[in-house]
């Protein structure tokens, strides 16, 4: 350590400062590799489809991208995206908020952590299928039932995630904030969910990767709309390039939503580590 | 005028698993006065820690009684405990709400402890000096009437040590608040206490009291403090002159 505390502070965080600078401004030609991997997959279903020669049932891009331009122009395809990114959302939420309650309940009460545990296993093993069909016939085949369905299904995982979160807190800054008389919203907001944040974030990534595709199951058997239904109504007729094009375009918006949503997010709460 | 009193007639760990029932302290009884400065120096696992974490209320199992003063209550924990996901401004607002003129004293609180311009940086990026800094400046701001350090020094380099406890020393006479220092070190606790409690090994007992004459200049000679702490403490001679050599 320099014998001159305000100097070496400034140094450090110029430091910091100029080399994410740099890290950002430098060209580097592995990442170069992500889009050129998109391209040989890209390729090869290309090839596959040219070989097999049966558009119907293996079409190439071009085709399956026609397609989507079909569904787009027609007006269908904005439409069930939207009812289907709806239900992701509204069971998204209250997997997360449910989850996130039951977790820190579980993670700072032992007496709550060891009488939720086997309810926990119960529903962690519970088959995402069973819980629709149950759902569906116990409330009705409905867009409350589809939406429960799916929370139910990630509820579990999040309350184990936020668990180990609320077990990792740390408790010498509770005696820290306790010995100086911070008050409970200070504690909140400066002790708690700064640690929990990571957790949360980690949840919402798996989670959202796993709902959408409950949505789809939860929508194919029950629902009069959505990618689900769509895809349902394609499989009956054997229609890949429609399968296809309506996955595909579900799994652009998931994508959208990691980019512009949990990276910058995740880039924000990193920002104090070195 | 007694600001803090201090009686911990007995103070156990009760056993868990394998690990029998420990009785760390026992019979400990002494006062502080308002304005005074006093070190507990004691053997490393004696139970330093502990009674501090009783004097702050931390722990509130033990048979006895302390009396703290009124007002605000202050705590330089062993490792710094900061805030790391904060910059070290907001680090220092976090023990103030609701104070009005939280900028203007956190400013002079890192002036006094010659960090002035460290407040927009991470805690998470600082060095142990720097952090320790820090948390003796979270403690000075909010104008404690008791202040607790839990060997604040320990773990840095010599040269650095000893420049934070001048810097210390400085910020005790200036604002003659209170203060309860624990420490292992012997010198450590000649160059600020005005009175040393000697304590014994595990159960610590009060073994001696002894009154530190020094001037405050006198405290910042080092050879001033080394004659001290060997007329104090003979029985200490040895590890002073391992340590200081
Ligand atoms: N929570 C605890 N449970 C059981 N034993 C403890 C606990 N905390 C401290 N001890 C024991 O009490 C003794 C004193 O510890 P401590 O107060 O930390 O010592 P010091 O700060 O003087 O080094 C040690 O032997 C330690 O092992
Ligand atoms: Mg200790």
């Amino acid at each position: 350590m320099g014998l001159s505390g305000p100097l070496s502070a400034t140094e450090l965080a110029a430091a910091a400062s100029s080399a994410a600078a740099a890290r950002s401004r430098r060209f580097e030609p592995r990442r170069l590799l992500a889009p050129l991997s998109v391209l040989v997959l890209a390729g090869l279903w290309a090839a596959t489809a040219w070989l097999l020669d049966s558009p119907r049932l293996f079409p190439s891009p071009a085709l399956v991208l026609e397609a989507i331009l079909r569904e787009f122009r027609a007006g269908e395809l904005l439409i069930h995206l939207g009812w289907t990114l709806m239900r992701v959302a509204v069971a998204f939420l209250l997997a997360m908020a449910i989850g996130a309650a039951i977790g820190i309940a579980m993670g700072r009460m032992a007496l709550i952590d060891d009488f939720g545990r086997p309810w926990l296993l119960f529903f962690l093993n519970l088959p995402a299928l069973v819980t629709i069909v149950l759902c569906y016939i116990w409330l009705g085949l409905g867009e409350v039932a589809a939406v429960v369905a799916v929370a139910i299904n990630k509820i579990p995982n999040v309350a184990v995630t936020l668990r180990e979160g609320a077990k990792a807190l740390d408790q010498a800054l509770f005696e820290m904030a306790q010995v100086f008389a911070v008050p409970k919203r200070l504690v909140l907001e400066h002790i708690v969910l700064p640690q929990l944040a990571p957790y949360f974030l980690a949840a919402a990534r798996s989670g959202l990767a796993l709902v959408w595709k409950i949505v789809l199951v939860v929508e194919l058997l029950g629902r009069p709309n959505g990618v689900g239904f769509q895809i349902h109504s394609a499989f009956q007729l054997f229609d890949v390039a429609t399968v296809l094009a309506y996955a595909l375009a579900f799994m652009a918006v998931v994508q959208l939503i990691e980019w512009a949503g949990f990276q910058p997010l995740a880039r924000r709460l990193e920002r104090w580590r070195r | 005028m007694a600001a803090l009193s201090v009686v911990v007639v007995r103070k156990r760990f009760p056993a868990v698993g394998a690990a029998p029932e420990k009785l760390v302290l026992h019979d400990l009884r002494f006062r502080v006065a308002a304005g005074e400065t006093v070190a507990v120096l004691g053997p490393s696992g004696c139970g330093k820690t502990t009674l501090l974490n009783l004097i702050a209320g931390l722990d509130r199992e033990f048979e006895g009684r302390i009396e703290r003063p009124a007002g605000r209550l202050a705590f330089v924990f062993q490792e710094p405990r900061l805030l790391p996901w904060r910059t070290v401004e907001d680090n220092l607002r976090f023990v103030l709400d609701g104070v009005p003129d939280a900028s203007a004293r956190i400013r002079t609180a890192l002036g006094e402890v010659e960090l002035p311009e460290v407040g927009p940086v991470y805690a998470s990026r600082l060095s142990l000096g720097m952090a320790r800094r820090v948390a003796l400046a979270r403690a000075l701001v909010v104008r404690p009437s008791l202040l607790l350090l839990d060997e604040p020094f320990v773990s840095l380099d010599q040269p650095t040590a000893w420049r934070l406890r001048l810097l210390l020393l400085e910020l005790l006479a200036r604002h003659r608040t209170t203060t309860l220092i624990v420490t292992h070190e012997p010198r450590e606790a000649v160059m600020l206490a005005d009175r040393i409690l000697l304590l014994s090994a595990a159960p610590a007992r009060l073994r001696a009291e002894l009154a530190v004459p020094l001037s405050f200049d006198e405290r910042r000679e080092q050879a001033r403090i080394e004659a001290v702490a060997r007329a104090l403490l003979p029985d200490l001679r040895e590890p002073i002159a391992a340590e200081a050599a």
